[in-house]
């Protein structure tokens, strides 16, 4: 406040009243990273040792739910185990412990595999694309732009499900059912509404001037996109494929309806891992941790621009 | 991307490689070309993904028909979906869990992430900090994460149950968060609640920075109370802000399936039965594929008619 001559500005807040904010915001924070630091723990914990009462804060620390989720393990009598030869690896030794062994490797890596595929050629396309019309209509003059934006937008405002039941029927007729290139195209379709919406914002921000100045020099039109325009939308092109991103990685309800095994991604994977008698929680919190550590960066990287992306572009800071 | 580069390249090349009249001709690709180059692929996209589907919703919701018998004949009959769905207590009954639903946690997160807003806005030191913490939840999957808030709610060893009766000294394994009929529904607003406060706070948050600090100079100039300027400056101006993570959390909201479906499959009995899972169940489990997509463009026309009145309130707000 460059025009106020006192020391303090009249309304900037008092330090008691800083130090009250303080504590209640910390508080809550720690409060709402109770569960995630549950789910953190919980991995490295043996499956006794997940589900003992009262919960343990302390515990011995194992790499059982690790394990876990990789492998596929078997019952067997202590008889035949004693008959083995020695253990390979760790995993190995802690299944013999439990009067187990290793049968092969489970699904995990596989759905973790098409999580990754699915996500990031989508948000590709989405992006790519999404540039390309928020570029459109940015600078052109579109006949019914603003109606044409209302239907991108509103393609959103389906619920999924609702969405899923046609689109159930039309990819057994294509043969997309269970299929990535299915789950690609969907996951494109409904990132792409997202990503026109916040591009649009972005590019809506550099000065035309920019490009009439290019054009004067001889660049052609997309001459002028590719070479000036694209560079100047770098950050917002980034912020909006982290955005898509992060959408097709936590996505649930189309991947539950339209996958089951080949193309299925991990968030309907997670529920079905199961141990002996329900699910086995070490090996669901060291999924979840996994899971979720990606993202975990990705909201760190796209701080300044989160009020941006879940807006649709509508409050900019 | 590669569509653009493609036409790029040739346009380049043919003004390389022709006579300078063409070449001009090429480079003046007009403006209006180049719109629809580049709108009609997203738009085709979403003419394919979205309204084609759409469309064979409509179509089929005037039908009988079943994706589990797709060569059974198929009768037209009318609007008979739409009349028994508008008159299915079922139906009113899953409606009103989704609108208590969306109630109480829009009450609860707005009166929270406003809070929260409120306090961060007091730029103590490390409110950067601590906001980027509170805003994790709401970027992680509501289905994997509400997958494991089912192991904090179990009666025994849940670490939730463990926390609350710890607090209030009541038995940990005496009362069931996802199997009571009266605490399932309270399991789900919670983290729910849990995953998107931070959102609401984040909006509010924004709509707080917008007030310019003159305004509040000015009403200490007049000698106005803490109380007065919170009523009378910055609830009316932060208000389309927070009217607007309404709009946003009512739709979110009203298509809620992810984390119902993982946590209490919308049990025990109906009570957490939301449209969305109500709207599964028929489709894709009874596979009533005609009835179902009845129900879905009610659904649709729903959303779309609230949200649309909701907007006009909107704007109102915004031009005062």
């Amino acid at each position: 406040m460059p025009g106020l001559s006192t020391a303090h500005s009249v309304v900037e807040p008092s330090a008691l009243s800083k130090r009250i904010a303080q504590g209640i915001v910390i508080l809550y924070a720690l409060l709402t990273m109770i569960p995630l630091a549950w789910i953190l723990l919980t991995g490295f914990k043996t499956p006794p040792d997940s589900i003992s009462y009262p919960p343990k804060l302390v515990f011995q620390p194992s790499l059982e739910g690790y394990c876990n989720l990789f492998t596929t393990r078997s019952r067997q009598t202590p008889e035949y185990i004693a008959g083995l030869p020695p253990a390979e690896g760790m995993c190995d030794e802690i299944a013999r412990s439990r009067n187990m062994v290793v049968a092969g490797p489970s699904k995990f890596v596989p759905r973790f595999v098409n999580s990754l595929v699915i996500a990031f050629t989508s948000t590709l396309l989405a992006v790519g694309l999404g540039t390309l019309a928020a570029y459109g209509f940015s600078r052109f003059r579109v006949p019914l732009a603003d109606d044409l934006l209302f239907f991108i937008l509103s393609t959103r405002m389906m619920p999924p499900i609702a969405v899923a039941i046609p689109i159930y029927l039309m990819y057994r007729e294509l043969g997309l059912s269970d299929t990535k290139l299915g789950m690609i195209l969907l996951y494109t379709a409904v990132n792409v509404s997202l990503a026109v919406w916040l591009l649009k914002g972005f590019i809506d921000e550099i000065p035309r001037e920019y490009e009439e100045a290019a054009m004067i020099d001889g660049y052609t039109r997309l001459q002028a996109f590719r070479k000036v325009v694209l560079p100047q939308a770098a950050t917002g092109i980034a912020a909006t494929a982290i955005f898509c991103l992060i959408f097709a990685w936590n996505e649930y309800a189309f991947a539950v309806l339209l996958t089951s095994g080949e193309a299925q991604t991990t968030p309907p994977f997670i529920p079905f891992i199961i141990g002996e008698g329900g699910q086995d929680w070490p090996a669901v919190a060291a999924a979840t941790t996994l899971f979720v550590i990606p993202i975990f960066v990705f909201t760190i990287l796209l701080r300044k621009h989160l009020l941006r992306g879940i807006t649709f572009g509508a409050v900019r800071k | 991307m590669t569509e653009s580069s493609t036409v790029n390249h040739l346009v380049h090349h043919a003004a390389q490689s022709t006579p300078e009249p063409v070449a001009r001709r090429v480079r003046g690709l007009s403006d209006r070309a180049i719109a629809w180059l580049f709108i009609a692929p997203t738009i085709l996209l979403l003419l394919a993904i979205n309204i084609f589907p759409l469309i064979w919703t409509i179509q089929l919701s005037f039908t009988n028909y079943r994706a589990n018998r797709p060569n059974a004949a198929v009768s037209n009959v009318g609007l008979d979906h739409y009349a028994s769905i508008l008159s299915d207590p079922d139906v009113w009954h899953s409606m009103q869990v989704t609108a208590h639903f969306v109630l109480w946690t829009i009450v609860i997160q707005t009166a929270l992430g406003f809070a929260l807003a409120y306090l961060i806005d007091r730029k103590f030191r490390g409110h950067g900090f601590w906001t980027t913490v509170i805003l994790l939840p709401m970027m992680l999957s509501p289905a994997v994460v509400g997958n494991f808030w089912k192991f904090l709610y179990q009666p025994q060893i849940g670490l939730f149950n463990y926390i609350v009766g710890f607090l209030s000294g009541t038995d940990p394994s005496s009362f069931q968060m996802i199997g009571d009929i009266r605490l399932a529904p309270c399991s789900i607003i919670i983290v729910d609640s849990w995953m998107w406060t931070p959102y609401v706070m984040l909006i509010c948050l924004a709509g707080l920075r917008s007030i310019p600090d003159y305004i509040y100079e000015a009403a200490e100039v007049d000698r106005a109370s803490a109380f007065r300027q919170f009523w009378s400056i910055t609830l009316p101006m932060a208000m389309p802000f927070i009217m607007l993570a309404v709009l946003f959390r009512g739709i979110e909201n009203f298509k809620m399936f992810d984390m119902v479906n993982l946590l209490t499959s919308g049990g025990p009995g109906s009570t957490t039965e939301v449209a969305s899972i109500t709207l599964k169940r028929e489709a894709f489990e009874k596979w009533r594929t005609g009835y179902s997509s009845a129900f879905a463009i009610i659904l649709f026309v729903t959303v779309f008619g609230l949200a649309n009145i909701y907007v006009k309130a909107l704007n109102r707000v915004k031009s005062r």
